[in-house]
């Protein structure tokens, strides 16, 4: 066994040029899949991880009436005297913050233009917040007490062309029905670098938003961040809420990102086994040259009594030493370009999608999981390439392969 | 004692539809210790019968024995079995693995063989005292002459202690001077250690090494002379 290696690993010297080309189609392929992997991850966990820091929360404590698509500001609909409430689920030790929100939707405009927007009531204090405090691109961030201020996202300012201290009219509904309309100063410009979230949201100080709205003591919803997603069922079920109420996780309140999660899996999974394929059809193509190049020798091999079995297993070797150098150079060269992407991170804009919570830059994030997983992957799939031709040249018969002319 | 008995074989090669009778019907007997040269002009089969001596080929029919066994009934890796343990090859280009040195490619039927390295090592070292090259048995094939690679063809197809050591046009590939060294050396070893030598050639400086010669003619042994005539 020990002779097989040492000839497997002499044999594939004799070419050096080619066994290296082989071996780095291994590792090109290894790399795009760790590459590829971890994209999808910085991907899927920065969005979720940026839905749930903006939009959702890890949990979120509503009226069990309360419709999302409507934003109703029906008093039944909404939690009453949120702060109580709010202050109970902050005591728990896996809790890092949490807020009453009131959702209103109304429209802002400018001379004659104007946009649809969404309304965040929020307590500017509640570090639950930070990250709209710390997207501020110009101007200041809101101040409880602030009666005539608002915050508005980079695209809606850009529609509607409008700086920090702009005079903005704002119409919203009101809990009874009506519209009411009143001029604001716009405070501050933010960007949290997802379109489908700026593009649509203004925040109002809880207090001035409960006012204008006529919502009084109430909020649309209680916002909950853990200090680990991995908490969330388990305080999910722990809360213990009044009948009227209803406990919602990040689950619940992002269908479309999980998904889309799935659906991008699918077509990752075949992305991936086409490039495994064109991998192992370099090493098959590879072998099969080397056993047209041997047939005379494998003839002599075959004619001092070396069996199928052992011919057979010196070329299965040749693909598996072919399989750790590709893999060994695939890793690092799939740790470089992640690292790469994890620095720099990649611009993909807003891919078209509005009103969908999508990071504008990925960032990659390679898992030590996805590292082996991918790494065993591809030298099994390489070694299974060299099935075939192993097996061609362990059929060749003796005296075919010693009239050979090499 | 004999080592190699053919019954009535007969061996055809079919190309497509046509068909070529190599061997039409040869019988032969070839005793323990024989030094033996199958002759013919090319196209007269003496290959194509050395190579079912060899369990490299099977006859289309008729059956051939080795030191008492029907070999036409094994398969394809009881003949590997066969030839690894009972017959050594040597050809008429070099065939020694590339990828190996001297000394490697000696102990490559040894190890087939699953001998132990100390014994390995002595075999090797005395096949290479053999036929005196000892001095290269770190070398590649590549790094060896015509004549030197012959030499350690003839030291691996002994290592195993065959019966029987089959030899195709051994010196075709060789100038004069080598060439006759290793007759001197297959012959030397005939006599030292009593294996059987069966040799194709057509080169009849070779042939007068030969002790019995066997001459054929279109798939036909067509004289016969020498011992167990």
């Amino acid at each position: 066994m020990i002779q097989l290696f040492k000839m497997a690993f002499r044999d594939l010297g004799r070419n050096r040029r080619r066994t290296f080309f082989s071996a780095l189609a291994v590792s090109v392929g290894l790399a795009i899949l760790m590459l590829m992997a971890s994209v999808v991850n910085g991907e899927m966990g920065g969005s979720i991880q940026g839905a749930i820091i903006l939009e959702t929360g890890d949990i979120q404590v509503r009226a069990a009436s309360y419709d999302e698509n409507k934003s109703s500001l029906k008093w039944q609909d909404l939690v009453e005297n949120p702060e109580l409430i709010a202050s109970q689920i902050a005591g728990l030790p896996q809790v890092k913050a949490t807020t009453p929100r009131l959702f209103a939707s109304g429209f802002i405009s400018s001379g004659n233009q104007s946009a649809g927007a969404r309304i965040y009531g929020i307590d500017p204090a509640s570090p639950a917040n930070d990250p709209y405090r710390l997207g501020i691109i110009s101007g200041s961030f809101l101040t409880a007490d602030d009666g005539g201020g608002m915050l508005i996202g980079k695209p809606i300012a850009e529609k509607l062309h409008l700086s920090a201290g702009d005079n903005v009219s704002l119409s919203v509904n009101t809990a009874n029905g009506d519209v009411a309309e009143q001029t604001f100063v716009v405070r501050g410009i933010y960007s949290t670098n997802t379109y489908g979230f700026d593009n649509a949201t203004i925040f109002l100080p809880l207090a001035k938003a409960q006012a204008i709205t006529q919502t009084q003591n109430h909020a649309s919803t209680i916002f909950v961040l853990l200090n680990d997603i991995s908490y969330t069922d388990g305080i999910a079920k722990a809360l213990k809420v009044s009948s009227g109420l209803k406990v919602l996780t990040w689950k619940d309140l992002n269908p479309l990102i999980l998904d889309w999660e799935t659906q991008a899996n699918s077509y990752i999974g075949i992305l991936y086994l086409i490039i495994l394929a064109i991998s192992a059809s370099v090493i098959i193509n590879t072998l099969i040259m080397s056993v047209y190049e041997r047939t005379r020798e494998i003839g002599i091999l075959s004619a001092i009594g070396m069996r199928g079995g052992q011919i057979m297993s010196l070329f299965l070797i040749e693909s598996a030493l072919l399989g750790v150098g590709g893999v060994l150079m695939g890793v690092v060269l799939g740790v470089l370009s992640a690292y790469l992407f994890n620095i720099h991170g990649f611009y993909i804009g807003n891919m078209g999608l509005t009103g969908f919570m999508v990071v504008d830059t990925i960032f990659a994030k390679l898992t030590l999981n996805d590292t082996i997983n991918l790494a065993v992957l591809t030298f099994i799939v390489t070694v299974l390439a060299g099935l075939y031709p192993s097996i061609m040249a362990s059929r060749l018969q003796p005296i075919e392969a010693l009239r050979a002319e090499k | 004692m004999e080592v190699v008995k053919i019954d009535n074989a007969v061996r055809i090669y079919k190309v497509g539809s046509v068909e070529t009778q190599a061997l039409r019907g040869v019988n032969l007997s070839i005793g323990n210790g024989e030094f033996t040269a199958l002759v013919g002009p090319s196209g007269s089969g003496k290959t194509t019968l050395l190579q079912l001596i060899g369990c490299l080929d099977q006859p289309t029919s008729g059956s051939v024995w080795i030191d008492g066994k029907d070999v036409t009934r094994l398969n394809r890796n009881q003949r590997a079995d066969m030839r690894r343990g009972h017959i050594g090859f040597i050809f008429q280009f070099f065939a020694l693995i590339p990828t190996l040195t001297a000394y490697e490619n000696v102990e490559m039927p040894l190890l087939l063989n699953g001998h132990s390295p100390k014994e390995r090592r002595d075999r090797v070292i005395e096949l290479l005292g053999a036929v005196d090259l000892v001095d290269r048995a770190k070398n590649r094939p590549d790094q060896l002459s015509g004549g030197q690679q012959q030499r350690i063809a003839i030291a691996r197809a002994l290592a195993p202690k065959p019966a029987l050591i089959l030899a195709d046009e051994p010196t075709a590939n060789l100038d004069t001077e080598n060439g006759r060294q290793v007759m001197q050396i297959m012959e030397k070893l005939n006599k030292d250690t009593g294996v059987t030598f069966v040799f194709a050639t057509h080169d009849p400086r070779v042939i007068q090494y030969a002790h019995r010669v066997v001459t054929l003619r279109d798939g036909q042994i067509v004289e016969n002379n020498g011992i167990g005539k």
